[in-house]
C-alpha cells in the first residue's frame, strides 16, 4: 500500500487491527455476560456473501472452540431474530427438543434460557447477540431489563460494525476482488496527490448526487 | 341515480339520501357490546411468520398453511408454495397459539415467510403480506419488521392497500432505537408490551406511534415439539391484540380497520374497559 493511501485508510478510521476489533467483540460480550450474571454470551455475525450466521465471539460456556462456527441464517431462534429484527426472551427452551438437539449437536452445550437481540447499524442487520441462562432465571424478566439489552445491542453493533469495517478495508488494502470498494481505495489514493483540492470537491459533488439519488 | 362513470370519490347531492348509512354505535361502546360472547368464530386471522405447527394442540389446527420461496430464476417474482417444512423456529406457533386461546374459533392460516435464509427475506416478506391481503383474510399478525428502506414505501403501499380491503395488519412494535417498518405505519395497529399477566387487558398509548400495549411479558406459549415455552417480546403482544380483533371482527364484521382501531381504543383498559 502507498504512502497516500494508508494516510486515506487511516483517515477513514479503518486501520484498527483485526486483533483489536476482537478484543473489543470479547470485552462486548464479556460485559454481557456479567450485567445478567449469564453462563454465557456471544455475537453472531451475518456473512451476507455465505447468508449463514457466524460465532465471532463468546464469553463463558463454548469460549475458545465455537469462534468460527457457522448457523442457518433465518431458521431457528438467531435468525428468526435476525430476519424478523425482534429481540426475543426464550426459557424452558430445553422443553423444544428440536433445539436442544440442534444445539448439542452445534455447540455441545445445550442452554435452558436465551435472550437474544438484533444487531443493526443504519438499516442492516449484522449479526444477534445472545445471552445464554442469566441467572435468576426463575424471576419475571422485565421490560427495564428488555431496555437495558436493546441499549446494549447498539454497542455491540457499534463494535460488530467495526470489525467487518477493518476486514473490509485490509480486503481492499490487500487487493480484494470487491470491484466497487477497490474503485474507491484507487480515488483515495489519488486524492493524496491532489493538490488544488479538485478531486475533492467533484467527489463531493458525486456524493451528494449520489445521496439525492439514494 | 345515475349509473357512475368513476369510481365513488364524491358524492353528488342527488346520491345522499340514497347513501348507504354508516352503522350507528351504542352510546358507550362497551366490551360487552364489542366482543361479549365473541368466539371468533368464521374470522380469518393469517400469521405471517416462521410457519405454524398446525397439529400443536394449542393451535388446534390451520386453515390453510402456505410458503413463500425464492424465485426459480432471477428476476422472477418469489412463489406461493403448499408448506411442507411447518414452523422452522416455534415463534409462528407461538402465536398461532396465542390468537386461539383468545378466539378458540377463528380460522387459522400460516404464511410462512422465514427458512429460505436472511438475503431476500425482506422481498419474501412482502410476497406474503400481498399473498395475505389478496385472500382476503380479516387479519394479519406481524410480529417482525424490517429495516430496510427499500422496503419500506413498498410496505406501505401494501398497508394502505390492505386498510382500504378491511384487512386488519397488527405489527410488533420496535423497542430498538432503530427505524422499521411496518409498526410506525398509521394504516397498521401497532403494539408493544406490558408486564402484567392478564391476556385481555390492553391500553391505549397517549403518546404514539405504539399505539396498544398488550401482554409480551413472561407468558407461557405453544412451540414446536408440542409443548410450551416462556418467553417475553412484543413479538408476542401482537398476537394478543390480533386475537382480541378477531373477537371484535366476528360480533361486528361490518367493521372497517379505521372503526376497529376506534374500538379498541374505546374499550381499552385504560379507557375503562374490563374484563
Amino acid at each position: 500500500m502507498t504512502e497516500s493511501a494508508y494516510r486515506a485508510v487511516a483517515a477513514a478510521g479503518m486501520l484498527a487491527t483485526e486483533e483489536s476489533h476482537r478484543r473489543l467483540l470479547q470485552s462486548i460480550v464479556g460485559v454481557a455476560r456479567a450485567i445478567f450474571k449469564a453462563k454465557a454470551a456471544s455475537v453472531f455475525l451475518f456473512d451476507e456473501d455465505a447468508d449463514e450466521l457466524v460465532f465471532e465471539a463468546v464469553s463463558g460456556e463454548g469460549e475458545g472452540d465455537l469462534v468460527g462456527m457457522r448457523m442457518p441464517s433465518s431458521t431457528g431462534i438467531a435468525g428468526w431474530v435476525l430476519v424478523t429484527r425482534q429481540p426475543l426472551v426464550v426459557d424452558d427452551l430445553s422443553a423444544d427438543p428440536r433445539h436442544a438437539r440442534q444445539a448439542a449437536e452445534a455447540t455441545g452445550y445445550v442452554p435452558n434460557a436465551l435472550v437474544a437481540v438484533p444487531l443493526l447499524t443504519d438499516e442492516r442487520a449484522i449479526g444477534v447477540l445472545n445471552v445464554l441462562d442469566r441467572a435468576e432465571v426463575d424471576r419475571p424478566f422485565s421490560l427495564a431489563e428488555m431496555e437495558l439489552l436493546t441499549l446494549f445491542a447498539d454497542q455491540a453493533a457499534i463494535g460488530l460494525d467495526l470489525l467487518r469495517a477493518g476486514r473490509k478495508a485490509r480486503s481492499v488494502a490487500e487487493g480484494g476482488d470487491d470491484e466497487r470498494a477497490a474503485v474507491v481505495a484507487r480515488l483515495a489514493e489519488l486524492l493524496g496527490e491532489d493538490d488544488d483540492g479538485a478531486g475533492l470537491r467533484l467527489l463531493e459533488a458525486l456524493e451528494r448526487v449520489l445521496r439525492g439519488r439514494g | 341515480m345515475t349509473e357512475r362513470l368513476l369510481p365513488a370519490w364524491s358524492l353528488r347531492a342527488e346520491e345522499v339520501d340514497g347513501i348507504e348509512p354508516a352503522p350507528v354505535w351504542s352510546d358507550r361502546v362497551t366490551r360487552e357490546w364489542a366482543l361479549g360472547g365473541s368466539t371468533g368464530e368464521g374470522v380469518d386471522v393469517c400469521i405471517l411468520d416462521s410457519g405454524v405447527d398446525g397439529d400443536h394442540p394449542l393451535v388446534g389446527g390451520l386453515s390453510s398453511a402456505v410458503a413463500v420461496e425464492p424465485p426459480e430464476e432471477e428476476g422472477a417474482e418469489p412463489r406461493i408454495v403448499p408448506d411442507e417444512l411447518g414452523d422452522v423456529c416455534g415463534h409462528g406457533t407461538a402465536c398461532a397459539g396465542i390468537v386461539r386461546s383468545l378466539a378458540p374459533d377463528c380460522r387459522l392460516h400460516s404464511v410462512r415467510v422465514l427458512g429460505a435464509g436472511n438475503a431476500g427475506s425482506g422481498d419474501l416478506i412482502l410476497t406474503g403480506l400481498r399473498h395475505a391481503i389478496e385472500q382476503g383474510h380479516r387479519v394479519v399478525n406481524l410480529s417482525l419488521s424490517t429495516t430496510k428502506r427499500r422496503f419500506a414505501e413498498l410496505l406501505h403501499d401494501l398497508a394502505d392497500a390492505a386498510y382500504f380491503k378491511r384487512t386488519v395488519l397488527v405489527a410488533s412494535a420496535h423497542n430498538m432505537p432503530v427505524e422499521s417498518y411496518p409498526w410506525r405505519f398509521a394504516s397498521v395497529i401497532s403494539v408493544g408490551s406490558h408486564e402484567g399477566e392478564d391476556s385481555l387487558a390492553w391500553y391505549a398509548n397517549p403518546d404514539p406511534p405504539v399505539e396498544f400495549f398488550a401482554r409480551g411479558v413472561e407468558l407461557d406459549v405453544a412451540w414446536t415439539g408440542g409443548g410450551t415455552l416462556r418467553c417475553t417480546g412484543n413479538s408476542f403482544a401482537a398476537p394478543h391484540i390480533a386475537g382480541i380483533a378477531a373477537l371484535v371482527l366476528a360480533r361486528h364484521p361490518e367493521l372497517t380497520p379505521f372503526q376497529l382501531k376506534s374500538v379498541l381504543y374505546l374499550t381499552a383498559t385504560n379507557a375503562g374497559g374490563t374484563t
